[in-house]
């Protein structure tokens, strides 16, 4: 099985996002860079699938220089190689996007292309259905669920699985497909460290992704939402807290 | 039950609402704060309130990631001192638990270095051990012992829940009734009152006196506030108009888990945690994770201003985003160390920090208030080693103690304003942060922010080949290049030093420029002199009250006198001129020069009848010492330098070369001959004019390498921090006087009480018998070995304190190795065989001299010559 995850590099964030002045994109200053979870979940999706299977994983971003560190990071995750299309680091809309990673896919052959659903930070949920559309594959998203049978020709497929409004959807398609999946697909590992030893030695593919094809959309402004202030109840404390936790946790049924 | 919504709202003003007035405002609930809080309920104040913008246990600073282990080794004696009382509070609060700790060596260096290390810690009484490989992997298994060379264990070292300690401590003084704490309240400004301002008194102070704090809780009145914040501690110094020279910088720490064998050990740590020195690195069991923390990567120095918000943060504000790219490069020699264990696929990094910590300009805490704003004070860039121990030590000082501890190496007032900058913190941080495992020689410099402060005859002395060294700044030649033609003269005196060790930042040159010296005389550079001048109809009484020796002497006089804390204990070592009637000027030391200066102008008369002027810059000061100094001041001067015209101990201006000199007859090298105060700007003529005259005389550029120890160790002369500390006193060091005057002065009920016991060290001149190792190559101490009876064991006097070397050198006109230190009053005997461990070795040495006497011309017929 050959199968290439597309990730991309965004803000990690965990507090409050702020924004640079002019309101174009996220203020980077005082954080660091991950991929989005979707596609942390993607890659390891992807690795279980080799370690089953054999067969390689390749990790592939479109990014500026610096996305070599979150490519780097996924090797240590399991891929076996990575291929950055690199830009100057302006952002590029869906269109653009799909358009490098189809002509970067194309020829090689891949059994599997996996996305996350959305990227955590544009969220434009087209880039996986464009490459497909491009490249004339079927397209599963918003998979939770998945399970693949490797073969020659015809005999290779797969069973997706997405829940829907509360009843379990499932997909068979023929290899090779597009499937873009969500968190709680897996519990991604963390890197041990000679995964990070392997793929500090890794080498990196470099491919110039061309100039960007014209966007449908332009970016206008970023806004953040007013979010609900966070709410934290003391139930007390010492011994005499404890019933109130227990029924705390009762109600989240945590308890057995 | 109660609702707490979100910090943003917290911020906003909810909570209980502040007090109107406390006896003390300690901002930062970190270890330092609680420790601080604590202690001063303890010591009886009340009133207090602790104030955190963060939530409670953990409001996010440097506390909350620390990896909480303490090594009781330490390359200060007051580090290892505040980590010693830190750790026994822990263990007090049942908080510390012992696991034991291995610095490993990979290299031959290390292994000496290591050696060094645990003869150190024996003249501390720190339990240690050297090991060959094999017992290393004996108490850590999972290590590969193939890779190193041996270890140093430290059986004492643990780990502590530093967060648990600072919770009880904060309990108790909150349960005392003593404190109030305001979690999740901001400090948005600290009051203070510029009228206050004691500038007339001394020109350090400029921001006057603090009278409060505005929260977002409410405003709070109060004189005294402690400034307790680690990293963010210079951005809250600033509201007040002060600086805390500390930066934050990175440390990247790694958990990796889970691992299969702790997962079958006990509780939190079961093997010792390992300094993989060489590596700069150290791995430390958690739990079922094992921790690796690195200070090999590039120094990553962070501002104050960009540390993100406790909104904005991920985790925590000193919990930044680990940057792999800076610590994936040392992957490899930690797989190395223990490859079975971190090299286990299933076992993963689970958690990984760029935590923020404090450095400072010199690596140790600033402790104090600042010596720009009355009532403010720093309790920062303290770790969790040292932290319950800082917050103690201020609380003591805080409440008009004398912190049991010596601190002034922690003083906040060392700093001299360049020192303050954020371009020198930053610069002497990055410096520091790769030596923080590094084999650090004692002599080592710094080379970041130099040359700063240059005398005036500065490029004479470049070239004349002078190898500088710094000292607050200052470039001071330490010896110079242009006397290794003294060399071949003197050889049979030189006292050369095989060992690499020992030569480094040395040269035998220092000791024919010594000798040239007494034979014929030296020019010493002394800019870095720190001069104060104290003025005013209330002169007199000031300095009396500051000065152990009768300062009521008439104008003319130069005085050598210590100053001392309440408890008796050294605060100052110095000399003071009398001027004139009202006019004192005092003499010190450059590495001191900024704390005496606070000290001196915190203990003026509030009604401003004596003030202090710090005139450093406008002066500068050339030494002129040795038996042809009198001919060679006679040539520029028409003036009396006569024995009889110009005795000892007396100073008055005399004009030579043309310029008007401030001559001051004393010595600190034991020769005739004078210190010549001249304005700045003239000091490099007076440099040429002296230079000229002396060659006829065989005059030579004499270094700080013979004014400070060569020239010092031959004549006994104490050093202030090396024997002059708080820890012994004026009886044990020698220099008690037969009478004590009559008038009061600082510390004299505590010196009085000294004299009347008789003391249980005495400071004592040895000299070392024979310097052959079992390698059969001499080998020459630098200072701290441990002195050991007959019986091996470290001398140890009444009062439990150890024997060690406080300063060691060259005697090249006695031809011994000389060296200094307290000696039990039973072995305080000359001729007394006694020896001291160095490198692992031990070298007999002879007790030549108990007390001052000096080894080199008893009599001093040279000084008063």
């Amino acid at each position: 099985m050959e199968v290439c995850v597309c990730v991309k590099r965004v803000p990690m964030v965990g507090g409050a996002i702020a924004l640079t002045p002019d309101g174009q994109a996220v203020d980077t200053s005082m954080s660091g860079f991950t991929v989005s979870p979707h596609e942390e979940c993607a890659v390891e999706e992807a690795v279980r699938i080799t370690e089953r299977h054999g067969g390689t994983v390749t990790v592939l971003t479109l990014g500026p220089p610096e996305a070599e560190q979150q490519l780097r990071d996924m090797l240590a995750l399991g891929a076996g190689r990575a291929v950055l299309l690199a830009t100057d680091g302006t952002e590029r809309g869906p269109v653009a996007t799909a358009a490098a990673i189809t002509a970067a896919v194309r020829d090689r052959g891949f059994d599997l292309l996996l996305f996350g659903n959305e990227a955590a930070d544009t969220g434009g949920y087209q880039v996986p259905v464009r490459v497909a559309h491009a490249l004339g594959l079927p397209c599963v998203t918003g998979i939770k669920r998945l399970e693949v049978t490797p073969g020659a020709g015809a005999a290779g497929r797969l069973v997706a699985g997405r829940e829907y409004r509360g009843s379990l959807e499932s997909f068979e398609l023929p290899l090779p497909a597009v499937v873009s999946v969500k968190e709680g697909i897996n519990l991604p590992r963390y890197p041990s460290l000679p995964g990070r030893l392997r793929a500090r030695r890794a080498s990196v593919e470099v491919l110039d992704p061309g100039p960007a094809p014209a966007e449908g959309l332009r970016t206008e402004r970023l806004r953040v939402p007013r979010a609900p202030a966070s709410r934290a109840r003391v139930l007390g404390s010492g011994a005499g807290a404890v019933p109130a936790l227990v029924r705390v946790l009762d109600d989240l049924g945590v308890l057995r | 039950m109660s609702d707490i919504v979100g910090q943003a709202a917290a911020a906003a003003g909810a909570g209980p609402g502040a007090p109107a007035r406390a006896r003390a405002v300690i901002i930062g609930a970190g270890i330092v704060g609680n420790s601080l809080a604590y202690h001063l309920a303890r010591l009886g104040w009340r009133d207090l309130v602790l104030v955190d913008k963060g939530p409670m246990p953990n409001p996010g600073g440097s506390t909350g990631h620390a990896s909480n282990f303490i090594f009781p080794i330490e390359y200060s004696k007051m580090m290892m001192e505040l980590t010693r009382d830190s750790t026994e509070q822990y263990k007090q609060l049942g908080v510390f638990t012992e696991s034991g700790g291995i610095e490993v060596a990979r290299t031959p260096e290390r292994m000496t270095e290591l050696r060094r290390r645990c003869t150190q810690a024996r003249a501390w009484q720190i339990p240690a051990e050297l090991l060959s490989p094999a017992q290393v992997r004996a108490l850590v298994p999972y290590l590969d012992e193939r890779v190193i060379l041996g270890g140093a264990y430290f059986p004492t070292v643990g780990v502590v829940d530093s967060l648990r300690a600072g919770t009880l401590m904060r309990e108790q003084a909150e349960g005392s009734g003593a404190l109030t704490v305001l979690a999740g309240a901001e400090i948005t400004g600290i009051v203070t009152d510029p009228d206050a301002s004691r500038a007339g008194r001394f020109d350090g102070r400029t921001g006057g006196r603090v009278t409060g704090v505005r929260t977002t809780r409410g405003d709070i009145e109060t004189d005294l506030v402690a400034i307790c914040c680690g990293v963010w501690s210079p951005r809250l110094a600033r509201m007040a108009g002060a600086r805390i020279p500390l930066t934050p910088v990175v440390h990247q720490m790694i958990s990796v888990g889970p691992i299969e064998l702790f997962e079958k050990s006990p509780g939190e740590i079961s093997y010792p945690i390992v300094r993989d020195v060489d590596a700069n690195m150290y791995e430390r069991q958690h739990g079922g994770d094992m921790e690796v923390g690195s200070y090999a990567h590039r120094p990553i120095i962070v501002d104050p201003d960009a540390i993100p918000s406790i909104e904005q943060a991920a985790l925590s504000p000193t919990e930044l985003p680990f940057t792999a790219e800076d610590f994936d490069p040392q992957l490899a020699q930690a797989l190395e160390l223990m490859p079975g264990l971190l090299g286990d696929e299933r076992a993963g990094i689970r958690y990984a920090i760029n935590g923020l910590i404090s450095m400072t300009p010199d690596g140790h805490p600033v402790i104090g208030e600042t010596p720009e704003v009355a009532g403010l004070w720093s309790v920062a860039a303290s770790w969790i080693k040292e932290g319950p121990g800082c917050g103690r030590a201020a609380a003591e000082w805080m409440t008009g103690g004398v912190p049991e501890i010596d601190i002034h190496e922690a003083d906040v007032s060392r700093f001299y304003p360049h020192q303050r900058t954020t371009a020198h913190v930053t610069a002497r941080a990055r410096e520091g942060f790769n030596k923080m495992y590094g084999i650090v020689h004692p002599a080592e410099q710094w080379e970041s922010g130099r040359p700063l402060r240059r005398g005036p005859a500065y490029d004479r002395e470049r070239a004349l080949g002078a190898v500088f060294f710094e000292t607050a700044g200052w470039e001071r030649p330490h010896w110079y290049e242009s006397n290794a033609a003294l060399l071949e003269r003197y050889e049979e005196r030189l006292m050369r030093r095989p060992g690499e060790w020992e030569s480094r930042w040395w040269s035998p040159i220092i000791n024919a420029e010594h000798l040239a010296m007494r034979d014929n005389a030296g020019l010493v550079d002394l800019s870095a002199f720190a001069v104060l001048d104290i003025t005013g109809p209330g002169a007199l009484d000031a300095v009396q009250r500051l000065a152990v020796a009768q300062m009521d002497v008439r104008p003319g006089r130069v005085v050598y006198t210590s100053l001392l804390d309440e408890a008796g204990g050294f605060r100052g070592d110095l000399t003071i001129m009398r001027l004139g009637a009202h006019a004192f000027r005092v003499v010190t030391g450059g590495a001191t020069g900024m704390m005496d200066a606070k000290w001196i102008s915190d203990h003026l008369p509030d009604d401003g009848t004596a003030t202090l002027a710090d005139v450093t810059s406008a002066w500068t000061t050339l030494g002129l010492w040795g038996p042809k100094a009198r001919e060679i001041l006679a040539r520029l001067t028409a003036d009396d330098v006569s024995g009889q015209g110009f005795p000892f101990g007396t100073c008055r201006p005399i004009e030579a070369a043309g310029i008007t000199v401030l001559a001051s007859r004393i010595s600190y090298v034991g020769e005739l001959g004078w210190e010549l105060y001249v304005p700045a700007e003239q000091g490099a003529a007076l440099w040429d004019a002296l230079w000229e005259a002396g060659q006829p005389s065989g005059l030579v550029p004499v270094g700080i390498g013979v004014y400070g120890t060569t020239g010092r160790l031959e004549k006994g002369y104490r050093a202030f921090g090396n024997e002059l500390t708080a820890e012994y006193n004026l009886v044990e060091a020698g220099l008690a006087r037969p009478t004590v005057k009559s008038g009061d002065f600082i510390g004299k009920a505590a010196y009085l009480a000294q004299r009347e016991r008789p003391p249980a060290a005495v400071l004592c001149t040895l000299t070392v018998d024979d310097h052959r190792s079992a390698s059969g190559e001499p080998r020459y101490m630098l200072g701290g070995e441990p002195v050991l009876g007959p019986d091996g064991q470290v001398l140890t006097d009444a009062r439990g304190r150890t024997s060690y070397v406080t300063s060691a050198g060259s005697g090249p006109s006695v031809g011994k190795h000389i060296l200094l230190a307290y000696l039990p009053a039973g072995q305080a005997r000359e001729g007394n065989r006694l020896a001291v461990e160095y490198l692992g070795e031990r070298y007999p040495v002879t007790v030549a001299v108990v007390g001052a006497r000096p080894l080199f011309d008893p009599g001093n017929e040279r000084v008063r010559a």
